[in-house]
C-alpha cells in the first residue's frame, strides 16, 4: 500500500464528485428528500377516521359516548345518520369508513353488569385502516369502562375480572415516524453508497481510463481504498444529516451514545461501499451496475430488514435471507441507540456481524479486481 | 546493446480468434518503429501484450529484456503506453491529470513540478494547464495523453494510433515531439494508418492478419516491389477502381484521391492497354493519362497484402 498513490486516487475521486452536479445531487439532496417523503408518507398512524353515527338511544349517555369517541382525535363524525339504510348506503358511497350504532336502551344498560352493547361496522376494503379503526375502538371501549369520574360507569369496574393498563415504552405515542425515520438512515445510506461506488470502477472501464491506470504500478488495494474513503466520508456526513433532520423535523428522540452510533455507521457504510465495489468490478456497464445495486440493496433493505415489516412476520426462507442483509443489523442498532438508549454492550452482536460482512466483501472485491484487461 | 523490444513467435488468441499469430519483431534501443496495417490486423493487441495489459499464449515477448507476462510490474515501470482511445479524466484539468499520473508513478514532489513544467512547455499546453481535458481540441488531447505517459520518463514508449482524427498541423507537431523524444534516447513503437508518418520512422513493420509481413527501413521498403506500377488519372476514381479490380486481371488496384494505382507483372505498355480495354468493356468511361511511376511504401504494402 503506497500512500502517494492512494492519496492520488482519493484526490481524483473527490474532484469527480465535486465537479459532477448529478453526484452532488445524489449525495446531498437525495437523503433529505427521502427522509421527507418517507417520514411523512409512510405512516401507520391513522387519525380522524370519518365516522357515521347512528344514535338510536338519544340519551345523555349515548351523546357522551359519541362525544368522547370523537374527542380522542382518532375519529371524527362525518355524518349523523337517521336509520340503518343510511348506514349501509354511506359505507357503500365511502362518505365514512366506519359506522357506530348505539342501540336503544344503551343509556339504561350502560354501567350495569358489563352488559352494554354498541355496534361498530367498518369498511374492510382497506384492511389496514379497518384493523387500525377496530383497535382504536377496542382501546377506547376499554378506557371508557375503566375511566373514573362517571359514577354510573364506575360501578362497572368491579365487573371486569382483569384490568389491563397498557403503557408503551420508548415511543409512548406509538408515532410511526419515530420508528420509520431512524430506519431510513439505514436504507438511504445503503442505497447511496452502493449506487455511487458501483458506478466508479465501471465508469473508468467504459471511458478507457482504467486501461491507462492499469499500466501504472498501482496495486488493487490502493485503487480500491482510494475509491472507498471519499465515499465513506460523504456517507458519514449524510448519516449525520439524516439523523439531525429526523431529530429537528420529526422530533425523534436521541437517547443513546452518539459515538457508538457513529462507529456503527462507519462499519455499516464500509459494508455498503464494499458491496458497491464488488458490483462495480463485475458489471459490464454503468447501466448494469446501477440496476444491480438497486436490486441488491433497495428491496432487501426496504422489505427484509425489518424497516417496514417485522422480521418475525416474514415467511421462514425470507427470514433466513434477512440475516444476510446488513441493513437488518444497522437498523437494530440505530433504533436501539436513538429510541431506547440501549447499552452498547447489548448491541455487540449486530455490530460484529456488520464488521465481518464488510471485511469479507472487501476481500472479495479486491481479489476479483484484475490488473489486466481480460483473463 | 540490448534490444528495446524483442518478440519471437508470439501468439495471442481470444477464444477461437487468433489476434496475433506468430509475430517476430525486434527493435533496437533508441529506435522509432512504425507498426502499420489495416484495422483488425492485431496492432492494438500486440501493444497491449507488450505492456502487460493482456497475457500472451505462447512465444516470447520482452521489453528491455523484461518478460511481459511474468515481470509485469517491472515492465510497467519502464514503459509508457498511450491507448488508442483518449483515456484521461475529462473532468480533471490538464495539470490535475498530469499530477495524478505523476503520483501514480511516485514521481517526487520536486521532480514532479520540474517535469510538469517541462512537459507543458514541450507539448505547448502551458497556457491551458487549468483547462479541463474535456475542453481541449483533438490535437491537444493527444499531446496531453502523451505528456501523461511521459511523466515517469519511460524507456520504451508504445503509442496506439496517436494521431488518428487529429488535424494535419497538429499531426506534424506531434511527430516533431516524437522525433525529439527519440533524440533523447527513448525507444518508440507507434502504430499509424498514415503512410506519410511511416516515412518518419527508423523502421516500419507491416502487420496483416496477426502476422508481420516485413520489417525494413522506410526507404528500402519500395525496393521489395516486384511488379510494374502505373498511375491512372481519372474523374471518378471510386467507379474506375471498382471496374478495374472487379475484372480480376490486375495484381492490385488502389485509389488515391483522383488517381488509381494499378500493378501487375506485365510491362507498363501492356498494363496500360489492359486498363484502357477493361475500362472500355465495362463502360466505366475514358481514363486520362496513364504512366509508370515509382512505388511508395503503401504500394509495396498493398502488393504484399494482396499475395
Amino acid at each position: 500500500m503506497n500512500v502517494r498513490r492512494f492519496m492520488a486516487v482519493l484526490r481524483k475521486e473527490f474532484i469527480h464528485i465535486l465537479r459532477d452536479p448529478r453526484s452532488l445531487a445524489v449525495v446531498f439532496l437525495w437523503p433529505v428528500s427521502m427522509v421527507f417523503l418517507y417520514g411523512y408518507a409512510i405512516t401507520f398512524d391513522i387519525r380522524e377516521i370519518p365516522l357515521g353515527l347512528l344514535d338510536q338511544d338519544r340519551t345523555a349517555a349515548s351523546r357522551a359516548l359519541a362525544r368522547d369517541l370523537t374527542a380522542s382525535g382518532y375519529f371524527r363524525t362525518a355524518e349523523i345518520l337517521e336509520n340503518r339504510g343510511d348506514l349501509s348506503a354511506g359505507l357503500m358511497r365511502g362518505s365514512f369508513k366506519a359506522g357506530l350504532v348505539i342501540p336503544p336502551g344503551y343509556g339504561r344498560s350502560s354501567g350495569r353488569d358489563g352488559d352494554t352493547h354498541v355496534q361498530f361496522i367498518v369498511d374492510g376494503s382497506n384492511a389496514n385502516t379497518a384493523q387500525v379503526a377496530v383497535n382504536y375502538l377496542r382501546m377506547f371501549c376499554a378506557v371508557q369502562t375503566l375511566a373514573p369520574g362517571d359514577a354510573e360507569r364506575n360501578a362497572g369496574i368491579g365487573a371486569l375480572p382483569v384490568s389491563v393498563q397498557p403503557r408503551v415504552w420508548y415511543n409512548p405515542d406509538l408515532k410511526s415516524s419515530h420508528f420509520i425515520v431512524p430506519g431510513l438512515v439505514a436504507v438511504v445510506m445503503m442505497m447511496i453508497c452502493v449506487l455511487l461506488t458501483s458506478i466508479t470502477l465501471v465508469r473508468e472501464r467504459e471511458t478507457g481510463t482504467l486501461e491507462q491506470i492499469l499500466v501504472s504500478p498501482i496495486r488493487p488495494a490502493e485503487l480500491v481504498a482510494g475509491k472507498l474513503v471519499p465515499y465513506i466520508l460523504i456517507a458519514l456526513l449524510d448519516s449525520a444529516l439524516v439523523v439531525l433532520f429526523s431529530i429537528a423535523v420529526f422530533g425523534v428522540p436521541f437517547r443513546g451514545n452518539a459515538a457508538f452510533l457513529l462507529a456503527a455507521a462507519l462499519v455499516y457504510v464500509f459494508c455498503a461501499l464494499s458491496l458497491g465495489l464488488l458490483i462495480s468490478g463485475r458489471a459490464k456497464s454503468q447501466m448494469v451496475a446501477m440496476m444491480a445495486s438497486q436490486v441488491l440493496t433497495f428491496l432487501p433493505s426496504l422489505l427484509l430488514s425489518g424497516f417496514m415489516f417485522p422480521i418475525a412476520s416474514l415467511p421462514k426462507p425470507l427470514r433466513a435471507l434477512s440475516s444476510f442483509v446488513p441493513a437488518t443489523y444497522f437498523l437494530k442498532i440505530i433504533r436501539h441507540v436513538m429510541l431506547k438508549g440501549t447499552e452498547t454492550a447489548a448491541l455487540r452482536e449486530p455490530f460484529l456481524f456488520l464488521l465481518a460482512f464488510g471485511l469479507v466483501v472487501t476481500m472479495a472485491g479486491i481479489r476479483q479486481f484484475k490488473l489486466r484487461l481480460e483473463d | 546493446m540490448q534490444s528495446a523490444i524483442e518478440i519471437k513467435d508470439l501468439v495471442k488468441r481470444y477464444g477461437n480468434v487468433t489476434a496475433v499469430d506468430g509475430v517476430d519483431l525486434t527493435a533496437a534501443a533508441g529506435e522509432m518503429t512504425g507498426l502499420i496495417g489495416p484495422d483488425g490486423a492485431g496492432k492494438t493487441t500486440l501493444l497491449r501484450v507488450l505492456c502487460g495489459l493482456i497475457r500472451f499464449d505462447s512465444g516470447e515477448c520482452r521489453l528491455a529484456g523484461l518478460d511481459a507476462n511474468r515481470q509485469t510490474a517491472a515492465v510497467r515501470a519502464i514503459v509508457g503506453y498511450m491507448p488508442q482511445r483518449f483515456s484521461l479524466y475529462p473532468d480533471l484539468t490538464v495539470a490535475e491529470n498530469l499530477r495524478f499520473f505523476a503520483d501514480l508513478f511516485e514521481v517526487s514532489a520536486d521532480e514532479r513540478n520540474r517535469r510538469l513544467e517541462r512537459l507543458l512547455k514541450f507539448s505547448r499546453l502551458g497556457p491551458f494547464s487549468d483547462r479541463k481535458a474535456s475542453a481541449l481540441s483533438g490535437g491537444m488531447k493527444q499531446k496531453l495523453a502523451l505528456s501523461c505517459t511521459l511523466i515517469h520518463t519511460p524507456k520504451v514508449l508504445l503509442l496506439d494510433e496517436p494521431t488518428t482524427g487529429v488535424d494535419p498541423v497538429s499531426r506534424r507537431e506531434f511527430w516533431d515531439i516524437l522525433s525529439e523524444l527519440r533524440g533523447q534516447g527513448v525507444s518508440i513503437l507507434v502504430t499509424t494508418p498514415y503512410m506519410d508518418e511511416a516515412g518518419r520512422c527508423d523502421r516500419v513493420a507491416l502487420m496483416h492478419k496477426g502476422r508481420i509481413l516485413l520489417t525494413d527501413k522506410p526507404a528500402d521498403v519500395p525496393k521489395l516491389f516486384r511488379n510494374t506500377l502505373v498511375e491512372v488519372e481519372c474523374g471518378d476514381p471510386a467507379r474506375f477502381a471498382k471496374a478495374l479490380s472487379g475484372s480480376g486481371r490486375f495484381h492490385s488496384v488502389q485509389a488515391y484521391g483522383d488517381r488509381i494505382h494499378v500493378s501487375g507483372p506485365e510491362k507498363a505498355e501492356s498494363l496500360e492497354a489492359m486498363i484502357r480495354a477493361t475500362l472500355a468493356e465495362t463502360g466505366a468511361g475514358k481514363p486520362g493519362r496513364i504512366g509508370r511511376i515509382r512505388p511508395g511504401i503503401e504500394d509495396t504494402f498493398v502488393e504484399l497484402m494482396a499475395e
